[in-house]
């Protein structure tokens, strides 16, 4: 899975400056936008790196043109604050310079959409453009959006996952990983699969059915060339 | 179709009568199963979008967001169309096109990381020169593309590209041996020799640190990236004119990587030394601040 290719060295393309402080950058928010409604308003908390340089980085234009769903290679990304106003998003910035524990190029995202979700993760840019959700409404998590995921928040109970990949066998769709995430024991739990196709409608269907089954998010594989 | 290191690429392509651009298609579209036909696509849109960046500041007035460059290729274009360049048509051509594309990167413009951000300059220099001085085709320069590509790949693979990582060498010195590999590929030199110019980028540039302004990608950055394009041009002429490297490109690799990881962590990409912290970089980098407060 992880050979280096051609456009691995020549690649990717896209908006600078900086691989990690652009367009891993967008990458974060891009995950953030696929997993919530039309987003109305977001607030991004900085650490680390991208608190001091996010100006001369771009970070927060890249920051909201992922919200927005732009691709690392948009060059609408440079103006993407006034095409947030445009789409009625507000945003704004914080930056954290007390914890310093925290990965040098780590951002918070609470978002909310049109219909009053909300949603909050944390992302760290890890290089080259890419990136891994590290926690997911409190919970910690690992998710890189290489691959086209879902995400399935349930109650921590059993059978579910076995209901889950029951229903992904009968839909024939390959996984190519599978990990759980909880909060405690009989809390909300997460399972994060990612599989090697598009994910069937119908399949997000039967899996919501499920009783212990919350919400069903899908994240498309971001394209990076 | 795989390899893994210098070693099995040359052997591939001495036995099998091969340029290094092949082997790593080959390997692209055998081993690592990608359509033919997508690969090249890929790589026309890749050449074209070097093309745009390398022309873009020429046409335009740029600047960066960290406001510390903008402006440099045009003077560049500038003084060679008077006739007061020093360095030579080539040279000369390949370090304006080399600064522009760092410009078009550091004023959140549209580049392809080769390999990375901020070295991203010196591929295109070297080669949007080279096909308009030589009259190369599109097809053949991103033919040449798959050359560097594969010194890409045998440095990533084995060592680091990653300027936190390796410091200046391991970005701009990477980017400087691709563009000297290809250039002696399209110049009709064997992949030995491609490798021998590949070694001698990497040489010359052993031991760079990666001291970025204010960590920004602008300064010195981008006269880097002009020094990088250069760099590959003489490294490919050495090798061209039959001057052989002592150490195979496996062994320079292995050099530049163990040399990455002696430089001390505030040379690598921490702007905590190097000209990050001199007086007058830090004063300027304050005036560029201030100046976007006032914004």
């Amino acid at each position: 899975m992880n050979e280096i290719g051609t456009f691995d060295i020549l690649g990717p393309n896209m908006i600078g400056p900086s691989s990690s402080h652009t367009a891993g950058a967008l990458r974060i928010a891009f995950i953030a936008g696929k997993m919530i409604g039309k987003a109305v308003s977001v607030k991004f908390v900085l650490y680390g790196s991208f608190a001091r340089t996010y100006h001369g980085h771009g970070t927060d234009r890249a920051l909201v043109g992922g919200i927005l769903g732009y691709h690392p290679d948009d060059e609408r990304i440079r103006d993407s604050f006034e095409h947030a106003k445009e789409a009625g998003l507000d945003f704004s910035f914080e930056e954290n310079f007390t914890d310093k524990e925290i990965y040098p190029n780590t951002v918070d995202i609470y978002v909310k959409d049109e219909n009053g979700a909300s949603l909050s993760l944390r992302g760290k840019s890890i290089g080259g453009g890419n990136a891994v959700i590290t926690r997911l409404n409190g919970v910690d998590v690992e998710l890189t959006g290489n691959y086209s995921t879902m995400v399935i928040e349930h109650i921590d109970k059993k059978g579910t996952l076995a209901f889950v990949t029951t229903v992904l066998s009968a839909y024939d769709l390959n996984i190519g990983s599978l990990r759980l995430y909880r909060e405690s024991k009989g809390k909300i739990a997460y399972a994060i699969i990612e599989v090697d196709s598009d994910v069937p409608g119908q399949m997000v269907s039967a899996i919501r059915g499920f009783e212990a089954v919350r919400n069903v998010l899908l994240v498309p594989a971001i394209k990076l060339d | 179709m795989n390899f893994i290191n210098g070693a099995e690429l040359l052997a591939y392509c001495e036995k099998e009568n091969k340029k290094i651009s092949e082997a790593m298609f080959e390997r692209e579209t055998t081993y690592l199963e990608q359509n033919a036909e997508k690969t090249r696509a890929r790589m026309k849109k890749a050449y074209s979008i070097m093309q745009a960046a390398v022309k873009k500041p020429m046409n335009e007035d740029i600047v960066s967001m960290g406001g510390m460059i903008g402006g440099e290729s045009k003077k560049l274009h500038a003084l060679r169309a008077e006739g007061k360049n020093i360095c030579g048509e080539v040279v000369s051509k390949a370090i304006a096109y080399a600064v522009g594309v760092l410009e078009v990167n550091a004023s959140m413009g549209l580049i392809v990381a080769a390999p990375t951000a901020g070295s991203s300059g010196v591929i295109p220099g070297v080669l949007c020169t080279l096909q308009e001085e030589h009259g190369f085709t599109d097809d053949e320069i991103c033919q040449a593309l798959f050359n560097a590509a594969a010194i890409g790949y045998l440095i990533t693979r084995n060592a680091t590209t990653a300027g936190a990582e390796g410091g200046c060498q391991a970005e701009v010195g990477s980017a400087s041996a691709m563009a000297a590999s290809a250039a002696v590929e399209l110049l009709g030199g064997t992949p030995r020799q491609c490798m021998d110019a590949a070694s001698f980028a990497m040489v010359n540039i052993l031991g760079l640190v990666c001291d970025p302004i204010g960590g920004l990608v602008e300064n010195p950055c981008q006269n880097r990236n002009a020094m990088g394009a250069s760099n590959a041009l003489i490294s490919a002429e050495l090798s061209l004119a039959g001057i052989k490297s002592i150490t195979p490109i496996d062994e320079t690799i292995a050099v530049m990587y163990a040399v990455g990881r002696s430089i001390p962590s505030e040379l690598r990409e921490t702007s905590l030394g190097g000209m990050a912290v001199a007086k007058s970089a830090c004063e300027t980098c304050m005036a560029c601040a201030e100046k976007r407060r006032k914004k």
